[in-house]
């Protein structure tokens, strides 16, 4: 059965087409319409596997903006889809951390995908991709040049975990004269406290992945690997968990 | 036929109003109040009416924020800002506010409050397992007597308060009766209904009609034809207090398709299971026994409060539980660890949700809510 799995997040939207053994996957900023991001990730997906639209017998969809999509055939939350993603990806997978764009969470798995507990940070960009996103722009980088740009050994801790406090506080520390790499690896930690505090209080089972937009910055796995003192696992479609696991179900895999 | 009963709650609210504009044009008393704690009994033994006040809007609280703080839990903002801007009909016609020391926040608002409305404040202790604490509710129980003879100015008999006692013990019974109902699979009432009927009743001016209306919804429920048995989640809510204007979790976890099936709470079942006994001489100790037995996080220990939990998830069939704290109740905040391990321990999916009167976290409610339900689904 051929199934797709849409994705769309605060930031990018990402799809997966699956048929049989074969897969192909697409990404798109989701900008200001979750609507056009989807119709968008649907026709790169068919352009892509070379399938019809009426072939595919089902469209399963996850992220923010699921609910403005009515060509889903059913919405599911980026909770369950994260887990049947993983289970996929990593079954010995016990304990996942996620960070997108406005929100961070952490799940507990069991076999098959199995959600057992779940904890999500609150109306705030602490701990998100946005804030790192903030913090970006006022370092003049993009966010994308984070990762590479760090210097752990001149950590420079950031004492505010709100996102409009932290911004003075770098620029504060600009001021002084420190430089980028120190106050760089102080915001992965940052981020890495934040979200390790939350994943200790439902209690953190081995082995972990990290899942999610941010997880490509290996700056912030690095700090979330030191805060949680446990290896954590990011694989190299980190981004596509959640459209995974919706075209998993979606396929009905 | 159902429907229309319950509608017949939702307009009590309106109906009583005028009901008690009249009842207060020949000299009768109002006296308002906020609580579970709050023993109606003695008002009821004074010839008075008890109207509820507790604040479940979002409406009045950025004019109460022109004097309380932000970071406050809104029922209280709720509350005090319908006085303040004198919207509430119910409290502009009291003529004495009880209120207790519940919590903090309360306890000081109550201070501000009386420079609006005469307000009586109760001293609840903070324990209920030592003699200590039982004797100076008792106390507080004879003191509240004592300032609603003043206020009132009547006498009231402990025979008017063993009257007062038989009736607040069919009220509850013919209540916990209700909730009962949905025991059954499928529920035969939503949550939204059950709210609907609990929280319309505290404005009732009249105990005994009330009283049969809650035992004509039973028997019409009983009528009804049994359907099949429904695959929906059943859900149970415990936590802060819940009225309308206040129930977007309720609403929420039933349009994504679940059953809210019991509510834990005070205006749930949190007081039902409790009556007051009749066997003994002195209305007023017995009246204090019922009271102080009440599972409110406010008390430590609170155990009963577990332990209701524990056999209500079993007797109305629960598949995950909703625990909803309001913004900055450090109480009901802190107790959530103590009843998400019982929930865990049972094997089902405990939700611990902090929010406040707003619509600005329906989204992530939510998915919140959501994601759990799809725990229980297989």
């Amino acid at each position: 059965m051929i199934g797709i799995g849409i994705d769309i997040g605060s930031v990018a939207t990402k799809g997966i087409i699956i048929n049989g053994d074969k897969q192909c996957r697409a990404m798109v900023p989701t900008g200001w319409s979750p609507r056009d991001a989807g119709q968008a990730i649907i026709d790169q997906l068919l352009d892509l596997s070379g399938i019809e639209r009426q072939e595919v017998e089902h469209i399963f969809v996850t992220g923010y903006g699921r609910v403005a999509f009515e060509q889903a055939d059913k919405t599911i939350t980026e909770i369950k889809c994260h887990a049947r993603g993983i289970a996929e990806l990593y079954p010995e997978v016990r304990t996942i951390i996620d960070i997108g764009g406005q929100d961070s969470k952490v799940i507990r798995v069991g076999e098959e995908g199995r959600v057992l507990d779940f904890a999500m940070n609150d109306k705030c960009a602490a701990g998100t991709g946005r804030f790192l996103q903030v913090m970006a722009t006022a370092l003049g980088l993009d966010v994308s040049e984070l990762g590479q740009s760090e210097e752990p050994a001149r950590n420079l801790s950031i004492s505010s975990m709100c996102t409009v406090f932290a911004e003075s506080e770098i620029i504060g520390l600009l001021a002084r004269g420190n430089d980028k790499g120190g106050i760089i690896a102080g915001l992965h930690q940052s981020v890495g406290k934040r979200v390790a505090a939350m994943a200790r209080r439902m209690g953190i089972k081995e082995q972990v992945a990290f899942t999610g937009g941010v997880a490509i910055n290996l700056g912030v796995k690095r700090a979330l690997e030191e805060e949680i003192g446990c290896m954590v696992i990011v694989s190299e479609a980190c981004q596509y968990t959640g459209a995974l696991g919706a075209a998993l179900l979606a396929s009905q895999l | 036929m159902l429907k229309e009963l319950v509608q017949k709650f939702a307009s009590v609210r309106e109906i009583n109003l005028m009901r008690i504009k009249e009842a207060k044009d020949t000299g009768r008393k109002v006296v308002g109040i906020y609580c579970t704690y709050c023993p109606q009994e003695l008002i009821l033994a004074a010839g008075a009416i008890p109207v509820g006040l507790c604040g479940t809007s979002e409406a009045p609280i950025a004019a109460a924020e022109e004097t309380l703080p932000r970071n406050l839990c809104p029922l209280i903002k709720s509350s005090y800002g319908f006085a303040v801007t004198d919207t509430c009909p119910f409290f502009h016609f009291s003529d004495l506010v009880i209120g207790e020391t519940t919590c903090d926040g309360k306890k000081k608002m109550f201070e501000i409050m009386q420079d609006i409305k005469p307000v009586h404040v109760m001293q609840l202790p903070h324990l209920n397992n030592t003699q200590a604490s039982f004797d100076l509710w008792v106390d507080e129980l004879r003191r509240l007597k004592l300032r609603l003879e003043e206020e009132l100015n009547v006498q009231i008999t402990d025979e008017e308060i063993w009257k007062a006692v038989d009736v607040i013990n069919r009220e509850k019974k013919a209540l916990k009766a209700i909730f009962d109902l949905n025991r059954a699979d499928p529920p035969p009432i939503s949550g939204i209904e059950l709210l609907t009927v609990a929280w319309s009743r505290s404005f009732s001016s009249n105990k005994g009609e009330m009283i049969d209306n809650l035992n004509g919804l039973v028997k019409e429920v009983g009528l009804q034809e049994k359907t099949i048995s429904d695959p929906a989640p059943r859900v149970l809510l415990t936590g802060c207090p819940v009225g309308l204007g206040s129930e977007k979790v309720i609403r929420l976890t039933e349009e994504l398709g679940a059953h809210v099936v019991a509510m834990e709470n005070c205006s749930g079942y949190k007081t039902l299971d409790l009556q007051t006994d009749t066997a003994g001489n002195d209305p007023i100790v017995a009246l204090a026994e019922k009271y102080l037995a009440i599972p409110c996080s406010c008390m430590s220990p609170n155990s009963y409060r577990l332990e209701l939990l524990n056999s209500m998830i079993d007797d109305f069939r629960v598949d995950a539980v909703i625990d909803l704290t309001w913004q900055a109740c450090h109480t009901y905040n802190i107790e959530a660890y103590e009843v998400g391990k019982v929930v865990k321990q049972k094997g089902l999916p405990y939700l611990h949700l902090e929010s406040d009167y707003s619509n600005s976290d329906l989204e992530s409610l939510k998915v919140r809510i959501e994601a759990m339900l799809e725990m229980v689904e297989k």
